[in-house]
Parts: structure tokens; sequence; C-alpha cells
């Protein structure tokens, strides 16, 4: 480590170049921290809250807190998993995440991330939400009760699609992911399955039609090893059972 | 040293966990040299007696249910929830976005092919509640084991590590939801 600025993550020293978030240095480094919303094409959004480390012994979101020359972030320890734990039980009560009638199970990173904290089932009181499934679309189907809120979509419609299809309206518990035509309906707007939209998604609320249960038991992308040594599930190529494209 | 009791059952299972234990195999021998099965679907017995494991597939969704869950829990010392039903309400639990009036009239009224058809109100069948619930919504829970079904291999390696004192720890490949 010459003259390199650089951090401790975990005891091990991260080095880092000016402007990189914790969470990007570790990323560069090949130093997995658990995340949901955070996707490297896109500026850091910060509502997941997975990727929470101690920063100097304080709780902070590595996506959103500048790397700085000698601080010390700790990731890997009981205490973080466990609070890691808690958020994706809220997740989890908060949808209806029924994994084994989901066509993204196995290949679901909020379900691969709940893996590698070790969640065994969610503590809290299930909200059973009844949002209508959108099947308007004739190529994509929306399942509004498995959406966690990262808002990637949102970003990478109206970033890099530049079709601005999604949003997300009303406010707390309400908050809610919606297609941002009047009728509401993905059929309506210019969505397809080649946008970049159509590709994020980290669990089973954007799904390709007439394509599931491809992939069989065993070999399905987070089937054999866990997420810190496979990857992000937007990040996999689909000849390796990431997201497939078209 | 006398065997350890255990009881098992399934409440808004489909016998998928139960069938699980059975994929045991030949591991079932040395298992019944460890435990004495009380109350199981696998046995005759029709009331719980004291027990030291009740082990319950499924959700809550009738009275009867809620009935025999609180049942085993005054009766056993520790309570594994086990299965993704058990654990989340499940399949079954994709009723709950519909009223109990819609799924009951889908089937029973306005069902294909029905003759003389009407809802059953005989007050020997147990009323439905009107969502489906994971059980630990309605007692305390002591040990989760997920899975829809969990694998033999789960279930053998809760177990021995249970029945052994030692804490639970499943491999990656043990732990899975689906």
């Amino acid at each position: 480590m010459s003259g390199e600025p650089s951090f401790t993550l975990d005891d091990q020293p991260v080095p880092f170049q000016d402007g990189q978030t914790i969470m990007e240095a570790a990323r560069v480094a090949g130093v997995y921290i658990p995340h949901l919303c955070f996707n490297p094409d896109f500026a850091p959004h910060g509502s997941c809250r997975v990727c929470l480390v101690k920063v100097n012994g304080r709780p902070q979101a590595a996506c959103t807190t500048p790397a700085v020359a000698g601080q010390v972030v700790q990731s890997e320890i009981e205490e973080l998993q466990e609070i890691r734990r808690g958020i994706l039980e809220m997740m989890f009560v908060e949808g209806n995440h029924i994994c084994p009638a989901c066509e993204k199970s196995g290949a679901c990173q909020l379900q691969a991330v709940a893996y590698y904290v070790g969640m065994l089932a969610p503590r809290f009181t299930y909200f059973y939400p009844q949002r209508t499934l959108d099947a308007s679309h004739p190529d994509a189907v929306i399942d509004f009760n498995r959406c966690i809120l990262c808002e990637l979509c949102v970003r990478a419609s109206r970033d890099i699609d530049g079709k601005n299809v999604f949003a997300v309206q009303n406010r707390g518990l309400k908050a809610h992911l919606v297609i941002n035509t009047p009728s509401g309906k993905l059929g309506a707007t210019t969505f397809s399955i080649t946008d970049k939209a159509a590709q994020v998604c980290p669990t089973g609320a954007i799904l390709i039609k007439n394509r599931g249960y491809e992939t069989p038991i065993g070999r399905r992308l987070y089937d054999r090893q866990p997420v810190n040594v496979v990857g992000d599930v937007a990040q996999v190529p689909e000849s390796e059972g990431g997201r497939r494209h078209e | 040293m006398s065997k350890l009791k255990v009881a098992t059952c399934s409440l808004a299972g489909c016998f998928g966990c139960h069938m699980s234990i059975l994929d045991l195999d030949e591991r079932l021998f040395t298992l019944v040299d460890l435990v004495e099965f009380d109350r199981s679907p696998i046995t005759d017995v029709k009331q719980i007696g004291y027990c030291d494991v009740g082990i319950i597939e499924g959700g809550v969704a009738n009275a009867e249910n809620v009935h025999v869950l609180r049942e085993f829990r005054a009766h056993c010392k520790i309570l594994i929830s086990m299965g993704a039903c058990a654990i989340t309400g499940g399949v079954p639990a994709m009723r709950n976005r519909f009223t109990l009036k819609e799924c009951l009239e889908e089937s029973y009224i306005s069902g294909a092919g029905l003759v003389d058809a009407q809802i059953p109100n005989d007050p020997e069948i147990p009323l439905l509640l009107s969502q489906v619930h994971p059980i630990h919504e309605v007692v305390k829970i002591d040990y989760f084991l997920p899975g829809c079904p969990p694998s033999a291999d789960a279930i053998w390696t809760f177990l021995t590590q249970l029945l052994s004192g030692q804490p639970i720890a499943l491999s990656y490949t043990q732990l899975h939801y689906d």
C-alpha cells in the first residue's frame, strides 16, 4: 500500500480512489457487502439498508458513505447480520414472497441475500398486500406484491432507457410502484423486455412472460453457491443463469 | 436414558413435509432409536400427550387448526415450525388476496359441473378463517425449519443437532424457501 489511500474493511485494507463510496471501493477490491438497491450502473439509492456497515463504530449505508482514508469499517459481524436479517424479514412480510410459487426462486437476489445472512423465518406479522397483477404487456408481467421499492426499474427506465415507465406513488406504508401512464397499465407504455429496466429487478416483481421454470433445480443461479460468490442477478450473464436479455 | 417424545401434525399443509421426513429413508431406524412418536399422522395416537418436541407442518386456515396448534403448544416443550406454509402461510396464503366468500362461492356455487350447489355448513366441518396465517402468529414457536419442503438432509441435520443439544446450523444447500 504505497501512497494510495485506503480504509480497513473487517481488518483488511481496501484501497480507494477519491469520490468512491465504501461499497464501490469494496466491490472493486472484490469484497462482498450485502445489498439489494445498489447496482454499479446507477447512482446509489440508499433505500434497502441491507448494506449497513459500521464506520468508525457508527452504522452507515455502505452505498452512500464516501470512503475516507484510515476509516475502520466492519461488515461481516454478527451484530450487523442480525440487523440485516431484521431488514429482510420486514421486506418479506411487506410483500407476498411465496418462494415455492415464484418463477424467480433460485435466481432471486432478495432470496439469495436472505440465505446469505441466514434468515430462517420473518418474526413480524404478514401484511398480505392485495395489489393487482399487471399482465397487460404482451411480453412482461408485473406482480406488485413482490416489489421491494429499490427503484432500480424507475432509475433504469428514466436514466438509461429514456422512457420513464415506472414511478413510486404515495407515502409511507402506502408507497408502491406504479406504471407512469393514465391507465396505469404496462401494456400502454413503450416498455420492452430488451430495456435495461426489464433486467434490473432483484426480485420476482418484473418477469418475462412464457419463460418460467426453465432452469432445473440445482442449476439455478444461487442453488449451489451464495450471492457473495455468484454476484448480483443483474450482473450475471444469461449463459451463467443470470437475468435473460430478450 | 428414556427416549424423547415427539409429536407431529399437519394443519393447512399438504403432507409434503411429512413425506420429506419419510425421505430420511434408513435414517428413520436411527431416529426411532432416539425418539418415540406420540400423536402424529404416522401413529394412531388420537390425543397428544406431554412431549419434548412438537413438529408442525402447514399454516393456520380453519378453527380446528387453531385448536390443534394450541394443544400442541400446551403439550410440547419445544415447538418447531416446519416448511413454508407453517412459516409464511405458504401457497395456501395466496387465497388471502380474495375474500372467503369469493373462495367458497367459486368452489361450491359457481364452479363448473356442480349439482345442487351449496356451501357446506354442517357444524362438524371446521369454519375457515378469513385469512391463512403462519403458525407463529397464533402461538410461540421455538425453531423454524424453512423449505417447501425442507429436504430430508435438512431435517436430519436439524433433528440430530437439536437432539444432541448443539446449535442449529444448516449448510448453504440445506437452507432454502422453495
